[in-house]
């Protein structure tokens, strides 16, 4: 304290009654898991064989079930695609709210700004280069280019933001720069769809259905490599929670409070660019999740705190991604919408309504 | 012809000596260039007091404000801050001395205006952000300070514009500087506000000891109430004096008077003249 003739605010009578939000913040945490709860034991008891929940139970639990097949199913097929979904909803709603924050900007998120667009670049540059004989494309990522897979949908994800924070120097306007971000991720893709002429038309063919997203191509030996990562990305984020709240006053006022913007947005970038990167790599590029979730978070919780965010768009991402991979597999049918599909009829109408909602019209005010 | 009063002996508040303000252009596929907006600039700003920056539109006030907080690059000379030369504090601690309220219009989404008011607590605060009570009762304080307690719980997007000047000085109060610097912050407000908020302004420096730097369009305003002017003519040449001195010396009539409209020094008004001069 710098004042002389200040009443020292420390010496005020020290019971500071916690802000109200709390209680809120509270609640919706506690919604959301028991939300995220019931939505796994959903997911791992519905699908095209229903297996009961007592015996669900005992799969889980270690117990042989009184089917073995059911056994297989669960902790095979299942419990993997759960973990996936999760994970995968984690790290798109917090790569989300990454975006949003850094660009200020409503509407960015690693698939609108490209850097969905950049990972299939990556993995395309991979499947095309690696030629060899896996049968099948999971079956290739299954094999040695697995990490190579991984680590190149990391680096196209980071080439195209990085190119993107290059161009937000000159850029001002928001809309802009998230145009920018939509061109790049369509010459992104016209790359992606030059280089599958060359490649091997099954190959290619696979490559379309990776496209469309799924949680259900993952095995136990991918989510070793996949949850890791994640985690690293998330652990990055979590480093510039007090740099995101600063910069939700905009540059000025966050350098003007210390925080060094370029190493914010190299954080930011980096820890984006894998959870976007590791997540398109196994289950394809996922619309509309990275979007949607933080603005649900942020209607469910009030505030655009990023230490209630953070943790909030885990969560709600977790929830939104369960309940879209639980949709897509049409419990009780063996049909199987694609992924993006249903993220794009459950998420297209959240934008609209964001869209529509936020004053003035304008794009960002709903932040 | 600037006129400094600058001594060594009494280093607290901010010092410029010889400072030449402006800024990089950053142009996509260009080379980058220095644009230079004024050269040669002298003024003090002392704790305890409210000093008013004045001057025409385009004069390079909010540069030199940015430059004075760091925002800028100081292109030449020095800009001391209690003693200490500017370009030699490390950003994270200029933060805990400096704090500023902008022009540009924020809109921080979902933030009631006490989390607003907590962000200025960043650079005391870990990586995690967590507040200690310590920093929730410098909050409090600072809401206090600027009789904005009652507004604590609303959120900040839907205050009055007055209102939320009065939040984004509390936000700068709460990084505890020892000089607020203010761009412009009374545009948008009507006259009332205008008074309250320059009233809560000088009365931060004397009871605080802070240096309070602001820059305006209320020139009568400012006349009455500021301790000290700097006064950036259309010539970015940097007067750095009383008010009365200054509006005595003729400078004000120099830069302000337009067509009809004459500074009188006596009354510290402008009159409209029964005569266009140009005529």
């Amino acid at each position: 304290m710098t004042t002389t003739l200040d009443p020292a605010p420390r010496t005020q009578d020290g019971v500071t009654s916690p802000p109200p939000r709390t209680g809120r913040v509270a609640v919706a945490l506690a919604a959301l898991a028991a939300a995220l709860a019931l939505a796994v034991v959903l997911s791992v008891t519905l699908g095209s064989v229903t297996v009961p929940i007592g015996e669900t139970l005992r799969i889980l639990t270690g117990q042989d079930a009184s089917d073995p097949r059911w056994g297989t199913v669960v902790r095979d097929l299942r419990l993997p695609r759960t973990i996936t979904a999760i994970v995968v909803g984690a790290a798109l709603g917090i790569a989300g709210l990454q975006m949003q924050t850094l660009f200020r900007n409503a509407l960015a998120d690693p698939y609108i700004l490209g850097a969905s667009s950049g990972a299939s670049l990556g993995v395309a540059l991979v499947v095309v280069a690696g030629g060899g004989g896996a049968s099948g494309f999971t079956a290739n990522l299954a094999g040695l280019g697995r990490a190579g897979v991984v680590i190149a949908a990391a680096l196209g994800a980071a080439a195209v933001l990085m190119l993107i924070m290059l161009l937000s120097r000159w850029v001002r306007s928001a809309v802009t720069l998230l145009l920018i971000g939509v061109m790049l991720g369509s010459a992104t893709t016209a790359v992606v769809s030059v280089l599958l002429v060359y490649a091997d038309p099954q190959r290619s063919q696979q490559f379309l259905v990776w496209g469309l997203g799924s949680f259900t191509a993952t095995t136990w030996s991918d989510l070793a490599l996949l949850v890791p990562i994640v985690l690293t990305g998330i652990a990055a984020a979590l480093l510039t929670v007090r740099a995101l709240n600063a910069l939700l006053l905009g540059e000025g006022y966050a350098r003007s409070m210390g925080i060094d913007i370029r190493a914010v947005r190299l954080t930011t970038v980096v820890s984006a660019a894998l959870l976007a990167g590791a997540t398109t790599a196994f289950c394809g590029p996922i619309g509309f999740l990275g979007l949607i979730v933080p603005h649900l978070a942020r209607m469910a919780f009030g505030t655009s705190d990023h230490r209630v965010l953070l943790p909030g768009v885990a969560l709600l991402g977790a929830v939104v991604a369960l309940v879209c991979g639980l949709v897509s597999q049409m419990p009780g049918t063996d049909t199987v919408f694609p992924l993006n599909a249903v993220t794009a009829l459950v998420g297209a109408p959240v934008v609209i309504t964001v869209l529509v909602r936020s004053r003035r019209g304008a794009l960002g005010s709903a932040l | 012809m600037t006129r400094t009063d600058v001594s060594t002996a009494d280093p607290n508040g901010i010092e410029l000596r010889d400072v030449t303000i402006g800024y990089n252009r950053r142009r996509a596929l260009r080379r980058r260039s220095v644009t230079t907006v004024a050269t040669g600039l002298d003024a003090v700003a002392r704790r305890g007091e409210l000093t008013a920056l004045v001057g025409p539109n385009g004069a390079g006030k909010s540069t030199l404000l940015r430059t004075l907080c760091g925002l800028q690059p100081v292109l030449h000379g020095q800009v001391l801050i209690d003693g200490d030369d500017l370009s030699s504090v490390r950003p994270a601690d200029l933060a805990t001395r400096i704090s500023v309220v902008l022009t540009e219009r924020i809109d921080p989404g979902l933030l009631t205006v006490r989390e607003l008011v907590a962000l200025g607590r960043t650079p005391h605060l870990p990586a995690s952000a967590r507040l200690s009570p310590e920093d929730r009762a410098v909050v409090d304080w600072a809401l206090d300070a600027v009789g904005a307690t009652h507004l604590a719980a609303r959120q900040f997007t839907e205050l009055s514009d007055g209102q939320r000047q009065r939040s984004l000085t509390a936000r700068a109060l709460a990084q505890q500087p020892s000089l607020l610097v203010l761009d412009e912050p009374t545009s948008f407000l009507d006259v009332p506000s205008r008074v309250e908020l320059v009233d809560v302004l000088g009365r931060l420096a004397r009871e605080q000891n802070l240096a309070v730097i602001m820059s305006t369009h209320e020139l009568e305003l400012a006349l009455r109430v500021s301790d000290r002017m700097w006064l950036l003519d259309a010539d970015r040449t940097l007067t750095c004096d009383t008010p009365a001195a200054l509006a005595e010396s003729g400078r004000i009539g120099a830069a302000f008077d337009r067509g009809r409209m004459r500074f009188d020094p006596q009354t510290l008004v402008f009159d409209l003249t029964g005569d266009d001069s140009r005529a």
